[in-house]
């Protein structure tokens, strides 16, 4: 290979913004629609994710050099699958309303891209400690975009933000309605319109922040 | 309400309002990354559709004789081995891995099947036809399916629900993908603002789809009382006799 693989700290910062995985890579696109219409859902789908993303790459990281390529995927998934499964009976033992309003989205994490993606990029070439850099900065990236399209719907929807478990109101409840809930962000139509949004923010920063790097130099 | 008039009923809920894309969210990736041209989602729909079928079908076959809460054949296999343990068979732990695993046999099978027989719909879907493993849709009615066959379902489904169930939804993500790239292809001679280009037009687009989509709401609750009640039932009382 001519040219090396990143080391562990970049792996790390990667995954937060270079290559988030909601926004650049459009990865796990099924969890960021349906978990994001309140905060909660959002972080316990994140930390979800994050123990999954975490166990299956260091422990594919481990066993890279017993994979067989025509085996590989096959492997992939039903470690994957065996993650998940424990992740489900915690967030069932732990907390059952989360999991009862997540539902099948928890188990449909064996099949969210985002982590097939980074066995296959990272976990499966490099070390444990790659792995784990990877692991944790492409779960916080995750996080991150799911935090940012939360935040957007659960304000615009509900007027609060982490309002199950801290009961913050943005909006303040006053009597002649300051502000009329916007019913449809909570629902899918929502979803789609916030994340195509803020998809088209971001890459709008960074078109501008381009053009800046080139006027300076 | 009859049998027919439930399988109607049934396809008319799962491609209309609970639309697998619109409104679970589930296939997406395929949703955008195959909806470039109508004939290239048009045999993506319709290798989602079989291939949701048969691994329904084998989920739902697996589910009741294996995997299930004292399943008649875990069971018999249990009392075989030692007669001490019978009654505390329930491997419904397992149940993802087996999941997973039969979606990928069938996938597998979809995938020789079009190699052979139609070469160029295999080059069109590229690395998409393998990633159908992957795809949320079919994973996500197997569970339906588990969720449906469990203790505390009130009616369990028998098999001809779960396979009316399997293909309406195959036939709701296809219409949803061959929607969405009809309207790409017309996208692509419009001016759209450069940092909206690729996914995020695509997504805005798709939540204006799925605003449409939600005018569908309540179309099948009146289908029952339709159903039940004839046509009198359904029609708003008074505002007949308004309107000129």
């Amino acid at each position: 290979m001519s040219r090396s693989l990143p080391d562990p700290r970049e792996r790390f910062l990667n995954g937060i913004l270079p290559e988030n995985p909601v926004y650049r890579q459009v990865l796990g696109m099924c969890p960021s629609l349906a978990v994001t219409n309140t905060m909660e859902g959002a972080i316990t789908m994140a930390g979800a994710v994050l123990f999954v993303l975490v166990c299956s790459n260091v422990l594919i990281s481990l066993i890279r050099g017993l994979l067989k390529p025509h085996l590989r995927i096959l492997v992939f998934t039903l470690t994957i699958a065996t993650f998940v499964t424990i992740a489900d009976r915690l967030l069932a033992a732990y907390l059952y309303d989360m999991s009862k309003q997540l539902g099948p989205y928890i188990p449909l994490i064996i099949v969210n891209c985002v982590i097939i993606a980074r066995i296959e990029v990272c976990g499966s070439k490099q070390g444990p400690l790659a792995a784990a850099a990877d692991a944790l900065g492409q779960s916080l990236g995750f996080g991150l975009g799911l935090a940012g399209i939360a935040t957007v719907r659960e304000i615009l929807g509900f007027g609060t933000w982490f309002g199950r478990w801290l009961g913050w109101r943005v909006i303040p409840d006053t009597s002649p309605a300051l502000w009329d809930e916007w019913v449809v962000m909570i629902l899918p139509p929502g979803a789609f319109l916030t994340l195509g949004v803020l998809m088209g923010a971001i890459n709008w920063i960074q078109a501008i922040r381009r053009q800046r790097a080139r006027q300076a130099t | 309400m009859s049998y027919l008039q439930s399988i109607f009923i049934t396809a008319v809920t799962m491609v209309l309002i609970n639309n697998m894309v619109l409104h679970y969210f589930v296939g997406i990736c395929p949703f955008i990354g195959v909806s470039r041209r109508v004939d290239t989602a048009f045999g993506m729909g319709c290798a989602v559709t079989f291939v949701v079928s048969i691994a329904a079908a084998l989920s739902w076959l697996l589910t009741y004789f294996v995997l299930s809460p004292g399943a008649p054949l875990a069971t018999w296999l249990v009392k075989l081995a030692n007669p001490a343990f019978a009654g505390t068979v329930n491997l419904s732990v397992l149940s993802y891995l087996v999941y997973i695993f039969v979606i990928a046999a069938t996938v597998q099978l979809v995938e020789m099947y079009v190699r052979k027989f139609f070469p160029g719909l295999y080059r069109a879907f590229g690395v998409f036809l393998p990633l159908i493993t992957t795809n949320c849709l079919i994973l996500f009615v197997c569970l339906e399916v588990m969720k449906n066959l469990s203790v505390d379902a009130g009616a369990p489904w028998g098999l001809d629900r779960t396979l009316i169930h399997a293909i309406s939804s195959g036939l709701g993500f296809m219409l949803a993908i061959v929607l969405m790239a009809g309207i790409r292809q017309e996208l692509d001679t419009c001016d759209v603002p450069a940092p909206l280009r690729g996914p995020a037009i695509t997504l805005i687009t798709a939540g204006i789809l799925a605003l449409a989509f939600l005018g569908f709401t309540g179309v099948d609750r009146n289908l029952i009382k339709l159903g039940e009640g004839g046509p009198e039932a359904v029609l708003p009382k008074g505002r007949v006799e308004a309107s000129p």
